[in-house]
């Protein structure tokens, strides 16, 4: 059980937990993630630790109300408590000095990107983010990003905010004004499927950050698993971080819809009782 | 070993076996046939995920006991992995004291009720017996006994605690809440010992949890049995990933002085052919782990498991048995299992073979998948199969399957099983470089002590294994727990022998720094 210490809302749909888990605070890394379950009739579900307070003993996950469960977390109120909280999991981002970083942060993937960029610019890099959203409201941790970049572009589809177009029109501008050592990106896998497009066009080494369907987190179940250079790995283990460059995205997203249908009926179901309630 | 046969005779030798034995001649004994277990009818239980075996009642139970001869030399109990005192247990069953019967069990085995449901009995204590030995009769069911003593202590409401010594203070710890683990901390608590469990997942039980169905082995049997560690003053920790949330080297921080690390077997092992990771196509694990442990089959849960019209269910051992049964159970029309060997090579237990084709279990033997086809969301609709021959024996010593050219044919399913096999958890040896790890993974440890290249650290269970029972889980824990007993001992007599040899406390204190 932990407990819920502080609740800030990003937007209608994406929300800010600060979580007590004081020995995960202290064992985790830029990229490590969390599993998490709500309730004793709950899914186990992963998030990305967006950052820690050690002293405090407390971590930060970022949640985009988009199935049952995000939902469920997301109604969650300061004083209550999550009822299971296990990490830190996955291996963590391998930080060095390379010169220059391109992060590319989309929707919710913005907030595990926060402590990748913290760490990468902390390790001396010169770090130009672009975040993209469909509109302004779903921009989120801009202030934050800009205190850990050098630059932040913010791209939106329908231009409601910073320029209009997608997030692989900022890239590219900054790619064709200065040269790019390193290019990282998190998001839904559509977009870093056309991010590693476009980092493959100008040959810049790409890291993508992949949020699979995971049960256990371990190892244990292979839920999570991915093709990266025609081998299968599991991200949970393997990853969360790989070459862009080699991950199969077309099969990745084929398998996030594994469970489309069922998700469909169980949200149906939770929005009815919901209402009833 | 001396001691311990004569330890056997003399309690063979107490008045209450002698007049026991002397009520019924070994030859009425013998004419006896040995009891079937009550079941569910297969059509009615493929079904529901209630129970299969129903144990027995307690005139069955004191029959079956009275076929046991009380032999003097009982071969039995080599067979049995944790040394369990069988003929004494069988004969409190004969003579009605049930209870007594369950406290035999429990001064060697924490968990008889998850044993006398999953072991395979007949390769061990039963496969030594003296009916099949000497008779070529069926065996007594020792299996069933201890299933029955178990579950009669559980229902009695009177269930008995093993007694703990003076605790001593020293602080050890479990890594991981399997058969291994559960094994070592009733020993080592038995001991005096301060046990600590660490489990990754919410719940306590490790595999015999999330993999082993509902209907072999009942959630609220192993929790009953976690109970009593509880009462032994065992503590337990889920949602700690020791390597990960804290590692060891924390851990003796805190002030933990030796560690059983029986992390389990991880990495589910994949055939790596064309389309393997299409939808609807699982690992036994994730199977098994959305339906056992998170409850996937009811509505009220929100883990979701796609469960198919027709299953394919690719392997030959127990956990593929348990896979395909569970498909049947969640609505599948077709339930197949596709091995590649005939059906004497299966490494499942005859029972859950047996079980399997009684609930309408459709084995497609020498068959091998080759390649999977899906439809346009990547759902997987069909599979090619391969026909196969037995060949020469392989290292293995059964016949090696080989592909018989041409044969290849499709078959239509809508969800696949992979269960072949399990690699060793990676977590533990990836967090302790200098641990000494086989090429396969697995901890490699002395093989009577089971202690690790860290002689603080010991190690037993799947994580040494690869993949093995239960049974053999528990075996190790308890192998473990006698020798981290002895090289703590060995340890704190050391500590004591050096500080004699210091002419003052300074020198004392200088030491302890």
């Amino acid at each position: 059980m932990n407990k819920i210490i502080e609740k800030e809302y990003f937007s209608d749909s994406v929300v800010k937990l600060v979580v007590e888990a004081p020995q995960i605070a202290k064992s985790r890394k830029a990229g490590h993630f969390v599993i998490v379950r709500i309730g004793q009739k709950g899914e186990r579900i992963p998030l990305t630790i967006a950052g820690a307070d050690v002293e405090k003993g407390t971590i930060t996950i970022i949640i985009q109300k988009v199935g049952v469960t995000s939902i469920k977390l997301c109604n969650l109120e300061v004083g209550e408590t999550i009822t299971d909280v296990v990490g830190p999991l996955g291996q963590h981002t391998h930080i060095e000095k390379v010169g220059t970083v391109l992060a590319s942060g989309g929707g919710v993937g913005v907030a595990p990107l926060l402590p990748i960029v913290e760490a990468l610019k902390n390790a001396g890099n010169k770090v130009i983010t672009v975040l993209a959203a469909r509109t302004k409201e779903l921009i989120i941790l801009e202030q934050q990003m800009r205190m850990h970049s050098d630059e932040v572009v913010i791209m939106t589809d329908d231009g409601s905010y910073g320029k209009k177009g997608l997030v692989t029109d900022g890239m590219e501008e900054v790619i064709k004004r200065e040269k790019v050592d390193l290019a990282v990106t998190v998001g839904p896998a559509v977009m870093m499927k056309f991010v590693t497009i476009l980092t493959k066009k100008y040959n810049i080494p790409t890291v993508a950050s992949l949020n699979t369907l995971m049960v256990d987190g371990t190892g244990m179940c292979g839920a999570c698993r991915v093709t990266v250079g025609g081998k299968t790995k599991f991200v949970c283990v393997d990853g969360p971080e790989f070459d862009a460059h080699e991950v199969d995205f077309n099969e990745m997203m084929l398998r996030l819809n594994s469970y489309k249908p069922e998700e469909e009926e169980a949200y149906e179901n939770f929005l009815n009782k919901y209402r009833k309630a | 070993m001396k001691g311990l046969l004569e330890y056997l005779k003399k309690e063979r030798e107490q008045d209450w076996r002698v007049e026991l034995r002397s009520k019924l001649k070994n030859k009425e004994r013998t004419q006896l046939e040995r009891l079937a277990m009550p079941e569910q009818a297969a059509d009615i239980r493929n079904k529901n995920f209630a129970e299969v075996n129903l144990g027995l009642s307690e005139e069955q139970a004191r029959h079956e006991a009275q076929r046991c001869i009380d032999c003097p030399n009982p071969t039995c109990i080599t067979g049995c992995p944790v040394g369990i005192n069988i003929p004494k247990f069988i004969k409190k069953i004969e003579a009605g004291e049930f209870l007594d019967a369950a406290r035999v069990l429990k001064e060697t085995n924490s968990l008889p009720a998850v044993c006398g449901r999953v072991c395979p009995q007949e390769v061990q204590c039963e496969q030594v017996c003296f009916y099949p030995q000497k008779l070529n009769k069926p065996p007594v069911a020792i299996g069933f006994l201890e299933r029955f003593a178990a579950d009669y202590e559980q229902n009695s409401g009177k269930i008995s605690v093993p007694d703990i010594p003076a605790v001593n203070g020293i602080k050890v710890a479990s890594v991981g809440s399997g058969p291994a683990g559960l094994a070592f901390a009733g020993d080592m608590a038995k001991m005096g010992y301060d046990v600590t469990v660490f489990e990754a997942l919410h719940e306590i039980g490790g595999v015999l949890k999330y993999g082993i169905p509902e209907f072999r082995l009942p959630n609220k049997i192993v929790d009953a049995e976690i109970d009593i560690l509880k009462k032994m003053g065992v503590k337990f920790v889920n949602n700690f990933i020791v390597g990960k949330t804290a590692t060891i080297e924390d851990l003796k921080k805190e002030g933990f002085s030796a560690f059983l690390v029986g992390s389990g077997a991880g990495l589910p092992n994949f055939m790596h052919i064309p389309g393997e990771n299409y939808i609807g196509i699982y690992s036994s694990n994730e199977y098994l782990t959305r339906v056992n442990l998170m409850n996937a089959a009811d509505p009220e849960y929100d883990t979701p498991v796609i469960s198919g019209k027709s299953v394919a269910v690719i392997g030959g051992g127990n956990t593929a048995m348990d896979a395909v049964r569970i498909s049947k159970r969640l609505g599948a029309g077709r339930s197949m299992i596709i091995y590649r060997r005939s059906i004497e090579e299966m490494p499942a237990r005859v029972e859950e073979i047996k079980h399997a084709k009684e609930e309408g279990i459709e084995f497609l033997n020498l068959h091998n998948p080759v390649e999977y086809f899906a439809d346009e969301h990547g759902r997987v609709n069909k599979m090619k199969v391969q026909k196969m021959e037995l060949g020469e024996p392989d290292a293995s010593g059964r016949r090696r399957p080989i592909p018989i050219e041409g044969s290849e044919f499709f078959i239509d399913v809508d969800t696949v099983v992979v269960s072949v096999g399990v690699s060793p958890n990676p977590l533990i040896p990836q967090s302790m470089k200098e641990l000494d790890v086989s090429s396969w993974g697995t901890i490699n440890v002395n093989k009577e002590t089971m202690q690790t290249s860290i002689p603080d650290i010991f190690a037993g269970g799947d994580i040494v294994r690869g993949g093995a029972t239960v049974i053999l889980a528990m075996g190790d824990g308890r192998n473990a727990a006698a020798a981290m007993d002895r090289h703590i001992k060995g340890k704190v007599r050391e500590l004591i022998s050096l500080i004699k040899e210091f002419k003052t406390i300074g020198e004392v204190l200088e030491f302890a720094k």
